[in-house]
């Protein structure tokens, strides 16, 4: 079995973000960055599907060429290999622009299974996985918390709002991923050292056939800015039989939300 | 004019994420003298119209097929891009819920347009529709706005309010036909376990109790459940407890589990951490219970009891059994 999983680099989840002053946009300086988590998750989900069924693992994304260190670290933990699509004209691109050059550059990939995340943190849509599926007319169920391989299709577990969802997906199908019970494998130190030599391919937008125009954002960020913080509040004192009565008391009649 | 449809998915009733989906459809579509739309995808819908005549839609289309009893991304997917046909709509409106998050995306994809997903906040500006989406986990409040026509949104629920349900409206209905496209069948759904009756959905509920590993063991957990029970809460859980084992997955608020945003969540015996915090921090009303003064969840919260939580939480719900029940009795 072939499996790609499309890996994106985003900011460590315990980083500060803070705004542009006066512009659109986060300061991006001196921000850790690291492969984001459910891609993690998909990732060991499609190692594990490797050892138990045989196959290549292949570890694609598209970013600038320091997202280089997300695919290094794919290959690190056991990917065969590595792909990167990178272009000026993919800088101000909307989640659309990026389904569109995903979907691209998987046609040029053989592939009988793709994996994405549920959502990338950061910009937390959760849009690129059905629409790379819908481009390539390929059947998608996101959200997998399980998954197997069991003739010749995937069997896919999902939870939704207070219930639970069992699917069977003929392969080649498309899945996104989220929190599973198994996390992303350390790599080795011999991992770390082989992964040097395995070469990363690198392709433009032109390469795929595509151009500026193709990726022209149709949704647009025209202002970010903090929310508002939560300022602490009070602290009820006293011993615990007055102090719940009046938490009650507060939250019947100041905050009135019983 | 402006023509908005709303989505809303048909299973035995309509969920209320489409019900607020619509209403806030309704608001915006008045704003500005325009009109609203909601297709109904399901099998046996019966007069689902009639509820939604309720909350203020104007053309109802249906689409009622024995192949759409059962969710399927590219069936359901079909079934709202011949609604957005037929109806001329401009703007495309789901709620994001499991399924419509996944169908939000598959639709914007089939019209090749904009989607913002999973708004908390939508207005006119500029003379043109702009949204709030929360980025990086809700450190960041993004507005976004389309480049162009037509354009499909995601709306968070528990985020838009009801709208006053009213008697007496009629909208137009109109039945359209469906044809089940070719890939629908690489999908099954094989099974669906209903949620437990007992059970308040996290996603939705006006009112959370969550514990962390405070509480020191799952068997400990009954007094989170009973403190729910009082307020008809739904009960959540950290990251820290899920991973222990002591709470099922389906249970955790946070970056990797649900956000809520309930009108009042009572957080016992969690510390606070940053993934925890953003999954939680929309609430109306916080409140904490934690034996550490210092614990970074009494920065978040409205109203903070230091204590343990063994004496607190029994002291919390009698006072509030002694306060809700009925005068008199
Ligand atoms: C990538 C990533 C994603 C994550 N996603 C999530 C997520 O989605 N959700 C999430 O919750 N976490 C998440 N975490 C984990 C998070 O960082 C914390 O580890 C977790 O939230 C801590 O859980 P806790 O508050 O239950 O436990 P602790 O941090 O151990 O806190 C326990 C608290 O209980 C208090 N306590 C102890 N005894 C008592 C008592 N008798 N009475 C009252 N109080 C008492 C203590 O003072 C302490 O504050 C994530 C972490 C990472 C790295
Ligand atoms: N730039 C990218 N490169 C590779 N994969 C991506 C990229 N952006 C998004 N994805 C994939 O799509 C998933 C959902 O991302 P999003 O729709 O942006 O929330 C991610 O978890 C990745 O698997």
């Amino acid at each position: 079995m072939n499996i790609i999983v499309c890996v994106k680099q985003v900011p460590d989840t315990e980083a500060r973000i803070k705004c542009k002053d006066g512009a659109n946009g986060i300061v991006r300086d001196g921000i850790k960055l690291c492969m984001s988590p459910y891609d993690e998750f998909a990732l060991e989900a499609a190692l594990r599907l490797k050892e138990q069924h045989g196959g290549t693992v292949t570890v694609l994304a598209v970013g600038p060429d320091r997202a280089k260190e997300v695919l290094k670290t794919g290959l690190a933990v056991g990917a065969d290999k590595a792909v990167l699509v990178s272009d000026a004209s993919l800088a101000g691109t909307d989640g659309r622009g990026v389904a569109v050059t995903l979907a691209a550059a998987l046609k040029k990939l053989p592939h009988d299974l793709v994996l994405f995340g549920k959502k990338a943190v950061g910009v937390d849509r959760g849009q690129v996985g059905p629409q790379v599926a819908h481009r390539l007319d390929l059947p998608f169920v996101s959200q997998a918390g399980e998954l197997a391989h069991e003739n010749g299709a995937m069997r896919v577990v999902r939870e939704i709002e207070g219930g639970q969802e069992h699917f069977e997906v003929a392969l080649p199908a498309m899945l996104s991923v989220d929190k599973t019970a198994n996390e992303l494998r350390k790599a080795s130190l011999k991992g770390i050292m082989g992964a040097k030599s395995k070469p990363i391919q690198a392709w433009s937008l032109s390469d795929l056939g595509l151009s500026a125009a193709d990726v022209a954002p149709r949704l647009q960020v025209v202002h970010t800015e903090h929310p508002p913080q939560r300022g602490a509040g009070r602290i009820i004192d006293g011993e615990a039989v007055a102090a719940a009565r009046e938490l009650v008391r507060l939250l019947r009649e100041e905050a009135k939300v019983i | 004019m402006t023509k908005i449809l709303t989505v809303a998915e048909f299973h035995g009733s309509v969920g209320k994420p489409a019900l607020e989906a619509l209403s806030e459809a309704r608001r915006l579509a008045d704003a500005v003298h325009g009109a609203v739309a909601t297709v109904v995808i399901g099998h046996a819908v019966g007069d689902a119209g009639s509820t939604l005549a309720k909350y203020g839609v104007d053309e109802v289309y249906v689409l009622d097929h024995v192949e759409l009893a059962n969710y399927n991304l590219a069936s359901y997917a079909s079934a709202v891009t011949a609604a957005f046909k037929a109806s001329g709509a401009e703007l495309v409106f789901v709620p994001a819920t499991t399924h419509g998050r996944e169908l939000a995306a598959y639709v914007a994809s089939m019209l090749d347009c904009g989607y913002a997903s999973d708004v908390t906040a939508l207005f006119w500006a500029n003379g043109r529709l702009e949204a709030v989406r929360p980025m990086y986990s809700g450190k960041v409040n993004g507005r976004v706005a389309f480049a162009g026509t037509p354009g499909v949104v995601s709306l968070r629920p528990n985020m838009f309010a009801l709208g006053e349900a009213v008697d007496g409206r009629t909208p137009s209905v109109h039945a359209l036909t469906f044809e089940l496209p070719a890939s629908a069948a690489r999908c099954r759904l094989v099974e669906t376990k209903a949620p437990q009756k007992s059970t308040v959905e996290l996603t939705e509920a006006r009112v959370i109790v969550s514990g962390g590993r405070g509480l020191k063991g799952p068997e400990h957990f009954g007094i989170i459940e009973e403190l729910a029970g009082v307020l008809g809460a739904a009960v959540g859980a950290t990251r820290m407890v899920v991973d222990l084992g002591w709470k099922d997955h389906s249970m955790q608020v946070g970056q990797t589990g649900k956000i809520v945003n309930p009108e009042l969540y009572i957080a016992v015996g969690i510390s606070g951490a940053i993934q925890h915090l953003v999954g939680m921090q929309t609430s109306k009303v916080i409140v904490a219970i934690n034996k550490d003064p210092e614990a970074p969840i009494f920065k978040v919260a409205n109203y903070g009891i230091v204590g343990d939580a063994f004496e607190v939480v029994p002291a919390v719900t009698a006072a509030l059994r002694e306060a809700l029940a009925p005068a008199g009795v």
